[in-house]
């Protein structure tokens, strides 16, 4: 379970500029296995919520308990010296795994995400789904109790996108984790989510919490999925 | 192939120009020989040229190699230390300012006539490119790079080993390249300020008898030397990190 309680931060201005405050005396609580979704608009302080989160960075203020937490950055960030397979292991080999190790431990994994037969295939010789989708498997076997998932597809074209937010809903079903998941794509965050924050623009705290009570697998068209965004983007000021 | 065919032409056509000027004009071949005087002294020195090459060939390279490994430890000392690289950076800058065509001699005199002082000018003239193209390499990895691997638990020696040196080593090569340029100048300075083989050597003695075609088949032979030392660093640079290659030939999304 995550906790969060009135944290605030302040980053110094640059060059003299004025303080930024990222985040005013948000507080909020995410279950064990639960997937919570954030949404905000951009420079709202998801990034540093979610680097509060990992232990990237200390509150000034209130305090942040979590278990141990993976990073999925916004780009892939694949190493391009490396094969699909091993950077998909790069947190085994941090952990110590001898390569051959490593690459047994991640081969089951390449079969369930659709990725088999590009095991040898370099970064650059995938498509951008494939890349994402190998990325989300490096910081899912990194084995930490939870995810902190940085708009994982906000680099994708559209179709790509709502293909791989399907492939997300399926694959977090199968492997239950603590997720939080940061966007700025309130359709995202009402297909994956069980939960919906909607953070104010800066400084960021929570300015609802929806409940998203629809089963999986959910269809983009589902009314209760359209009612959820629309008072999401009411939440956040948008007319619906 | 086309890819030759435009410098290729281009040096024809200046030779021609060349060639033309000195028919024309009838200016002494000892003040500017033409270029067939100059072919015709690359063909009658070969065995000269080549005997001093080696020498020169021997140094530069050595130079180089001694540069690559000092200008890579270097680096990594400046990425690691901030103190280090706040009170040596601008030291380094400050050490390219010293003319080599004061130090060489300087060098020849405390160390003699031997292959040393001729390494150190060139490793000293090679060492900064790579220091400064490696450092880039080196602090341009992705912030976000770094914070994923600090929440895997990473050391701060697993990162640099696994993401930093990988990271790192095309900006070495490209020092490397443009240090193999360098070098050649470097190594004629040396040579200059006091030897008894080796291109510059031979380019001093030359000047010094007025046998200006010969020296300008030195200078080609230098050149020569060069383009080849520029061609396989390339070369090698494509074999050892096929991936800079390949990733410029993809968009990155």
């Amino acid at each position: 379970m995550i906790q969060i309680d009135g944290v605030s931060r302040t980053f110094a201005g640059r060059r003299g500029g004025d303080p930024v405050e990222a985040l005013r005396g948000l507080s909020l609580t995410v279950a064990t296995d639960e997937t919570v979704a954030v949404v905000g608009a951009s420079g709202c302080g998801k990034t540093t919520l979610l680097e509060l989160i990992c232990g990237l960075q200390r509150p000034d203020a209130g305090s942040v308990l979590s278990p141990p937490a993976a990073l999925m950055p916004q780009r892939d960030l694949l190493l391009p010296w490396l094969s699909a397979l091993d950077n998909a292991g790069l947190a085994l080999r941090v952990a110590g795994f001898a390569r051959q190790r490593a690459r047994d431990q991640v081969q089951p994994w390449f079969e369930r995400f659709g990725l088999s037969g590009f095991e040898q295939a370099r970064p650059y010789e995938l498509s951008g789904g494939m890349r994402q989708r190998v990325a989300f498997l490096r910081t899912l076997l990194a084995g930490k109790p939870v995810l902190a998932l940085d708009e994982p597809f906000a680099a994708l074209d559209a179709i790509t996108r709502a293909e791989m937010q399907g492939w997300l809903s399926r694959a977090l079903a199968e492997e239950q984790r603590t997720v939080v998941l940061v966007t700025h794509d309130v359709e995202e965050a009402a297909l994956l989510g069980d939960r919906v924050l909607v953070l104010s623009p800066r400084p960021g705290r929570v300015v609802a919490d929806l409940a998203v009570d629809v089963r999986r697998p959910r269809q983009r068209t589902d009314p209760a999925v359209v009612e959820l965004r629309a008072r999401a983007l009411t939440a956040l000021g948008v007319p619906a | 192939m086309r890819r030759w065919l435009p410098p290729a032409l281009a040096l024809v056509v200046l030779l021609g120009i060349w060639e033309l000027y000195v028919k024309a004009s009838g200016v002494n071949s000892l003040i500017l020989p033409s270029p067939t005087d100059v072919l015709r002294a690359l063909i009658d020195d070969r065995g000269t040229l080549w005997h001093n090459l080696k020498t020169t060939g021997v140094e530069i390279v050595c130079g180089i190699a001694i540069a690559a490994v000092a200008g890579l430890l270097v680096a990594v000392l400046l990425h690691f230390s901030g103190v280090a690289r706040r009170s040596l950076y601008p030291l380094l800058v400050a050490s390219q300012a010293i003319p080599i065509v004061i130090l060489a001699p300087l060098l020849v005199l405390w160390l003699g006539f031997g292959l040393l002082p001729k390494l150190i000018v060139i490793a000293l003239v090679c060492f900064f490119p790579i220091v400064v193209t490696t450092l880039g390499g080196l602090q341009t990895v992705e912030p976000d790079l770094i914070k994923l691997l600090r929440t895997f638990d990473s050391s701060r020696v697993q990162t640099f080993w696994r993401v930093e040196l990988p990271s790192a080593l095309p900006g070495l090569f490209t020092g490397a390249k443009l240090a193999a340029v360098f070098s050649v100048i470097g190594a004629v300075f040396a040579e200059q300020a006091g030897s008894n083989s080796g291109l510059g050597n031979l380019l001093e003695l030359t000047v010094s008898n007025l046998e200006t075609a010969e020296a300008f088949a030195t200078v080609v032979v230098l050149a020569a030397f060069a383009i080849l030392l520029f061609a396989l660093l390339t070369l090698a640079e494509r074999r050892a990190l096929p991936w800079v290659h390949r990733q410029r030939e993809t968009p990155t999304r």
